[in-house]
């Protein structure tokens, strides 16, 4: 059965190139089948093929499958491959599963649309490439999923690209992206000039014996890849995209900007874990970017009043907590983030998708209210989808996987009493953002009535991935309430364990029991300030701290200044430079000949004979006496 | 009777000119036609000369040809003028020029 690996990656293609070649002659019905189907095969597969590897492999040792080689050029000579092991197997559980119940929903979200078919090929074709990506044997595969998740991502933010708007962010989100890729790729090249090879497991067994614990090349690789997974994961200083990426339909903000594309940072950091390990300078920054960054977005997310706009934001948050963990050296914790995170934040996109979709395209927050019994199952859902969010203590996943990297934000031997404090304010905002929003948009006063109801297509998925919010968290209970550790045991068959430098039971507890209590705290204060009091439905009035906030502390304005400006003014000037003056000239003079020529061309029979006789006579002029 | 060469060529030479003249100074597209023909004949005329100046049967030779070349061009240029005329509703060549550069 294992065998069938590559048939998990072949099938969204093959859904991707059937439907661009055929789709047109199909119904739609038939595209959303073909759409829907390639992608929940593959889950029915990554589940056999998963069941196979596991068994009779208790260490989980590593599953490759080579298809061919891919090229061979002057030593360089990757293979189309695929490895398979307890990590990668996760992720491709994660984005098969939540890949497929997105789709699902998306038959009924987008059926109305005529681009339903265009868009079902670039959500396969981007389920094929992020599989690639995570399932790659060398970098340079990874590389090539890495840019195809790319693509993807700028078609579906630009999807409605009859807006200006939208094809603005589509541009805004690959470029933006494109620098962190530059890094990378600069690390792909180090890393070939030392190793003479991409393939991912015979770096990481070579590197610990060429390079020495922090030596400069370590770290410049570290470095470099870390700048590619910055970019890919929206992370300070590269997470000006995300927001901007809510221009996408929902689904596609549900898929690729939340619970996968945006996670390949996490993916790449926790692939290349030796490298990082080298270079325990990388491995400071990135705890202190994700600790930056999630106060910075859950600040941002705060002041934002389009529904939309907060998950973006509490995306780059939570995203910030799975860097966090990387950075302290929890590898298996940032995992467990991931999958929990893909369940909720689907879930959180999807329901607020039904809103969106259901009060016909009103994003702002203020303007709904008192949706509570008239969306009752998206309410729900949405409710749990949030409390997971905001990690409601001891029935939620999301308290358990956020609680391990709080914990582990203190007690890894990287781990620093400061990390652990920006985790927890982190944690008090989450709670509050998820719940402002959950108030000012269910309850309160009804100021728009629903016009479309949600049906079981898209119900059934909301249902799915709220069960999974819940107990998703059950397969992994710290030290002292249980001590279960069924995800960290299978993830460390890959990652290593993380060093503790703390432990005890009791201090455990009680950094729980305070993170427990920030976290409701923050859906008090939530309650107080939001629940059911009359807001007027507008945009919400806005002081300069807000603004700013509200802006995402004014990077956008901060790049424009510094970094488009000085580019743009600069071409403006190059534009007419010497070099360019030559070239122009010579069109220039090619369009004076032009009309000169093209003068003599003017139709007149007894013209042109003129012509050809005082051509005759030079030419016998020229003959006779020369 | 003998002509000489210099009197046949002269002839020849004003008949080319007369036919050139016409070809460039009429606008009436069946003039311009004749006057090609006068052309034509002008060149032949000089070849006549030249054979027999020479005494040989070459120039006769060329002339057939030329004839049977006017006869053609006459043939193809007349169906042309009948279908420009169908179009333009004249004969006007000046008129014909809507295939500018």
């Amino acid at each position: 059965m294992k065998e069938l690996l590559w048939l998990i990656v072949a099938l969204p293609f093959a859904g991707s190139l059937l439907l661009i070649i055929f789709g047109t002659r199909l119904s739609r019905f038939l595209c959303a089948i073909i759409g829907v189907g390639s992608v929940s095969m593959s889950a029915v597969l990554t589940l056999l093929v998963g069941t196979d590897f596991l068994c009779g492999n208790p260490d989980g040792k590593a599953y490759v499958e080579t298809l061919w080689q891919w090229m061979n050029v002057n030593g360089l000579s990757p293979d189309v491959a695929f490895h398979l092991d307890t990590v990668s197997l996760c992720f491709i559980f994660v984005i098969t599963f939540v890949g497929a119940l997105i789709h699902l929903y998306s038959v009924q979200f987008m059926w109305k649309d005529e681009g339903l078919r265009r868009f079902f090929i670039y959500m396969n074709l981007f389920v094929g490439f992020m599989l690639t990506l995570v399932l790659a044997d060398n970098m340079l595969l990874l590389y090539l999923g890495w840019e195809g998740v790319g693509l993807c991502s700028y078609l579906l933010i630009g999807f409605w690209y009859q807006d200006p708007a939208n094809g603005y962010a589509a541009r805004k989100a690959f470029i933006v992206t494109r620098v962190g890729d530059l890094a990378m790729t600069v690390g792909l090249f180090v890393l070939f000039l030392n190793f003479h090879t991409l393939n991912i497991q015979v770096i990481l067994t070579a590197a610990p014996g060429t390079w020495p614990v922090g030596s400069g090349v370590a770290l410049a690789t570290a470095f470099l890849l870390l700048g590619g997974a910055l970019g890919k994961s929206a992370q300070l200083p590269l997470q000006t995209w995300l927001p901007d990426a809510m221009a996408g339909p929902s689904p596609v903000s549900a898929l690729i900007h939340s619970a996968t594309m945006v996670t390949a940072g996490v993916y790449l950091i926790a692939r290349t874990h030796v490298l990082f390990e080298l270079a325990p300078l990388a491995m400071a920054v990135i705890a202190f970017i994700g600790a930056l960054t999630l106060l910075v977005a859950g600040l941002a997310a705060l002041n934002q009043h389009d529904i939309k706009k907060v998950l973006a934001y509490s995306t780059i948050s939570q995203i910030g907590y799975m860097f966090l963990a990387l950075g302290v050296g929890a590898w298996s914790a940032a995992i467990f983030h991931f999958m929990i995170h893909a369940f909720f934040k689907a879930l959180l996109f999807l329901g607020a998708g039904i809103v969106i979709w259901a009060l016909d395209e009103e994003h702002n927050m203020f303007k709904m209210g008192g949706l509570w019994k008239k969306l009752p199952v998206t309410f729900w859902t949405f409710l749990i989808g949030a409390a997971s969010l905001s990690a409601l203590p001891l029935i939620t996943a999301g308290f358990y996987s956020k609680d391990k990297i709080l914990w582990l934000s203190y007690a890894s031997d990287k781990g620093s009493v400061w990390l652990w404090l920006a985790a927890l304010a982190g944690a008090f905002l989450t709670a509050l953002y998820a719940f402002r929003m959950v108030f000012l948009t269910f309850f309160g006063e009804a100021k728009k009535e629903p016009g479309q109801i949600p049906g079981l297509l898209m119900t059934i998925p909301l249902f799915v991935l709220a069960v999974l919010s819940i107990i998703g968290g059950f397969i992994e209970l710290p030290g002292d309430l249980g001590h279960f550790t069924l995800f960290s045991d299978f993830i460390e068959k890959t990652l290593p364990v993380t060093a503790i430098a703390i432990t005890g039971h009791y201090t455990e507890f009680a950094l729980q029991c305070i993170s427990a209590v920030v976290a409701i705290a923050g859906m008090l204060v939530a309650y107080i300030y939001y629940y059911n009091k009359p807001f007027p439905a507008t945009e919400p009035r806005r002081n300069r701290l807000q603004q700013f906030l509200y802006l995402g502390w004014n990077f956008d304005l901060l790049y424009n200044t510094i970094i488009v400006q000085p580019i743009v003014f600069l071409s403006a000037i190059d534009k007419n430079d010497f070099i360019d003056k030559c070239y122009n000239g010579l069109a220039a003079l090619t369009v004076q000949i032009h009309s000169l020529l093209s003068a003599m061309q003017n139709g007149m029979v007894r013209r042109y004979a003129v012509v050809l006789a005082i051509g005759a006579i030079i030419t016998l002029t020229i003959i006779f006496y020369l | 009777m003998n002509i000489g060469i210099e009197q046949g060529m002269l002839l020849a030479a004003v008949l080319f000119l007369i036919g050139l003249t016409g070809l460039l100074v009429r606008r009436d597209i069946v003039f311009m036609l004749i006057s090609v023909e006068i052309m034509l004949n002008a060149a032949g005329l000089a070849f006549i000369v030249a054979g027999s100046a020479w005494r040989q049967a070459d120039g006769q030779v060329m002339f057939l040809f030329i004839l049977t070349m006017a006869a053609t061009e006459v043939a193809v240029g007349l169906a042309l003028i009948i279908q420009l005329f169908m179009k333009l509703k004249s004969v006007d060549i000046d008129r014909a020029n809507t295939m500018k550069g």
